[in-house]
């Protein structure tokens, strides 16, 4: 029994409203009208995930969480709905209607499964740990353990860096 | 009040992953448009990485594993956004549009 008027009990609830806040924000992402919008509930899902992962021991990602995705690609995703403009609006006239009902059962189903999944498999924790996870321990594995994927994932930035520039110029003077 | 306490269990975060995971497949299906369609494909990246942080919280015997493959899976998705986004562009600046019905170029 945790009272509500605790330290457990209010973290419960801060812990409560960062799940709403991710499923609304996921929910605004893909139902706005707007494309803007939709890109605002994206970055509010995201602040709420960045919230669960400081519940999960690791205010690092947490942080590369709101650095990189809500500071990073939705203002990337913003820059480009501006200048591609949005023409959702007509939308709604030309479209099968069975197409809602159907994407709401399919990814119902696979919600329902993956979930049941979850929740009836009995998960066994490892019988030790080797670090605790910090952020030294994190600096410390990226550098020994995982340097080579490390410095291939430089590479592939630097390729889509220089690749999403030459898609992008292409034609720019027409 | 055990309901304060779900903060604590591995389950909770494999149910809020997998419900962002069907949001996102949702909104890849019903969205019409590219950026729409990014969009929700960020929210099933964002489903994935926090189950890898849910198991890397309770189960694995090394924690660090599950914090670096969720940084890699962000280092990947902003070069997939990137791409992405001038792929858009690009086909914008051909078709003046984003809508995935207009650019049916190669279905025959």
């Amino acid at each position: 029994m945790v009272s509500l008027f605790t330290m457990e009990g209010l973290s419960g609830l801060l812990f409560f409203c960062f799940i709403g806040l991710t499923l609304a924000g996921a929910v605004v992402a893909t139902n706005a009208r707007s494309l803007i919008r939709s890109v605002a509930g994206l970055a509010i899902c995201f602040l709420g995930v960045a919230g669960l992962y400081y519940y999960l021991n690791s205010p690092f990602v947490a942080l590369m969480q709101i650095l990189i995705y809500v500071g990073a690609v939705c203002v990337t995703i913003i820059f480009a709905v501006m200048l591609a403009g949005s023409s959702e609006l007509k939308q709604l006239t030309r479209r099968n209607g069975l197409v809602g009902p159907l994407a709401i059962l399919g990814s119902g189903i696979l919600v329902f499964a993956l979930a049941g999944l979850a929740l009836k498999t009995e998960w066994l924790a490892a019988p030790c740990r080797v670090n605790r996870g910090t952020v030294e321990d994190l600096g410390q594995s990226l550098l020994t353990t995982y340097s080579m994927s490390f410095e291939l994932i430089s590479v592939v930035l630097l390729v889509a860096v220089v690749g999403s520039l030459v898609l992008a110029r292409q034609g720019r003077d027409k | 009040m055990e309901i304060l306490v779900l903060s604590n269990s591995l389950h909770t975060y494999l149910v809020i992953g997998a419900l962002l995971f069907g949001i996102g497949i949702y909104g890849l299906v019903q969205r019409q448009t590219f950026i729409g369609m990014l969009i929700s494909a960020e929210l099933i990246l964002g489903g994935a990485s926090l189950n890898f942080m849910a198991f890397n919280r309770f189960l694995a015997p090394d924690p660090t594993v599950g914090q670096i493959f969720t940084l890699f899976i962000m280092a990947i998705a902003a070069a997939e956004c990137a791409i992405a986004l001038s792929i858009i562009i690009a086909v914008y600046r051909n078709y003046k549009s984003i809508d995935t019905e207009d650019v049916v170029d190669l279905q025959g």
